[in-house]
């Protein structure tokens, strides 16, 4: 197959089919926790995006060129998690320099990316699943791009559940899980969509 | 000596990974500071620093970059005292004078012989829990119920019960508010410590009606109106409410008080409160 149809078609499969929350469950956390207006979790979105990206290239450099030479690939996730401490740690304090209103409303959830699961879960599936370092950089960019659309989903359609008639016992959380369950259904229907052609 | 390299290795490895992102962090952090407000972090060291959201914000550093805004007064720590305020006012460059700290004061003196009594009650020993039952014991309804839910929340225990009747030491008083927050008849209030004039009571009854339900319940004759120069104390839905932005402090309307519900907080005296009342009672005070 052609190699740039090939690369066109994984980037897809990350953002769709391999949702890193619809279909992997990994970074549930700022999904629910973040997702209250659009406004800011397209900002939580674009931090991910940036730490997940970043943090599959350093990662990748760390395991084949400080890891594996030394044989302590059993180190991987202390090494991967010390980065994406680091990387979080810069976003950070960019943010709180270009954009304190954005800084102010990711709050706590700011320093907890470095607990996101869905940026130690890139990274580890990185290795398990060989890749190189094109196809790290891309898995980690576009399933952050997954993530964000996931995350502005759901703000969109809690900003609509605001002023919409709920019952009483599933007002706020109950209800949030209930959509969560709906779209990952939804994103279900995406799983074979690359089947014939990959 | 062999057996020992993949341990050295790892401490090796780890250690510089962390050492190098320290330092790419050192230099990250010099580029992307943000100048603060030297008065910010001055007003931070000054204040008590328990994070208790006293103050009404979230946390010390929120409070400290409200006060240099000018959202915030520089009193409202009330953990860190008048030495607090003090310093604050120095940083903000305000007078101390004009920072009063705020106490709790019991606006009622419905002690048990001047209050009439409805029923027995005998069921949760619950401020909150009386007062839902058939508006509660006393015929006043507005007026201390004397269960003390205030001094089980006081954790300074400034408050104590007297005769059925909260009362709150002024010295230990921290103004902390959680007395104000728990009281269900709405009787306690955050007053400046300088308002030593002070209306206790909060019975919406006038006239005959309010001194059948208590002795010192304020009817709403509207003396206190006439004798305040500053017009700062009004009668609102039948009871004397003073402005303590605008009160002077004078203590006009004490004297001319029938019911004695208008006091001077740190002159009164119980006892001669109580037999002045049964004296105006005796003489038959103009009702309207």
């Amino acid at each position: 197959m052609n190699p740039i149809v090939k690369i066109l078609l994984f980037m897809f499969s990350c953002v769709l089919t391999n949702n890193y929350i619809f279909s992997r469950f990994l970074g549930c956390c700022p999904f629910l926790g973040v997702s209250n207006k659009v406004e800011t979790a397209f900002g939580m979105g674009i931090a991910v995006t940036f730490v997940m990206a970043l943090a599959s290239l350093f990662t990748y450099f760390v395991y084949y060129y400080v890891l594996i030479p030394l044989n302590l690939a059993y180190l991987n996730t202390i090494a991967f998690i010390l980065v994406i401490a680091s990387l979080v740690q810069v976003v950070e304090m960019f943010l709180k320099k270009s954009a304190p209103s954005l800084y102010g409303a990711l709050g706590i959830y700011l320093p907890l990316i470095t607990t996101n699961c869905a940026v130690l879960g890139v990274t580890i599936l990185n290795i398990t699943e060989g890749y190189n370092l094109l196809y790290s950089v891309l898995n980690g960019t576009f399933g952050a791009l997954g993530f964000l659309l996931a995350i502005v989903l759901m703000a969109g359609v809690r900003e609509r559940l605001e002023t919409a008639k709920i019952a009483p016992a599933l007002k706020g959380f109950p209800i949030s899980l209930v959509i969560a369950g709906l779209m990952s259904i939804a994103f279900l229907g995406f799983s074979n969509m690359f089947a014939g052609v990959m | 000596m062999a057996q020992y390299l993949p341990i050295i290795y790892a401490v090796l490895a780890l250690g510089g990974l962390g050492i190098l992102f320290g330092i790419v962090l050192g230099l990250a952090d010099k580029k992307f500071a943000v100048e603060v407000d030297e008065r910010v972090s001055a007003v931070r060291a000054a204040v008590a620093g328990a994070n208790c959201g006293a103050c009404g914000y979230a946390g010390c550093d929120a409070y400290a970059a409200a006060v240099v805004r000018g959202d915030a007064k520089a009193n409202a720590c009330t953990p860190g005292g008048a030495k607090t305020v003090k310093a604050i006012a120095a940083i903000m460059g305000v007078s101390a004078e004009a920072l009063e700290p705020m106490v709790a004061r019991v606006r009622c003196q419905g002690t048990c012989e001047r209050v009439t009594t409805r029923y027995e009650y005998s069921g949760v020993p619950s401020c909150r829990a009386v007062s839902g039952i058939a508006g509660g014991p006393n015929a006043c309804e507005f007026g201390c119920v004397g269960y003390g839910e205030c001094l089980s929340v006081c954790a300074f225990g400034a408050i104590s019960m007297v005769d059925g009747i909260a009362v709150i030491d002024d010295d230990v008083c921290t103004g902390c508010g959680m007395c104000v927050d728990i009281c269900p008849r709405n009787i306690i209030a955050m007053l400046p410590k300088d308002q030593t004039v002070v209306v206790m009571c909060r019975n919406e009854a006038t006239g005959k009606r309010a001194v059948l339900q208590c002795k010192t319940a304020c009817v709403g004759c509207k003396r206190c109106e006439k004798a305040c120069d500053s017009e700062s104390i009004k009668v609102v839905k039948g009871v004397a409410v003073i402005d303590e932005t605008t009160c002077t402090r004078c203590g006009a309307c004490i004297p001319v008080c029938p019911m004695h519900c208008i006091v001077n907080f740190y002159e009164r005296n119980m006892e001669d409160v109580a037999l002045v009342t049964a004296q105006a009672e005796l003489n038959d005070i103009e009702i309207p």
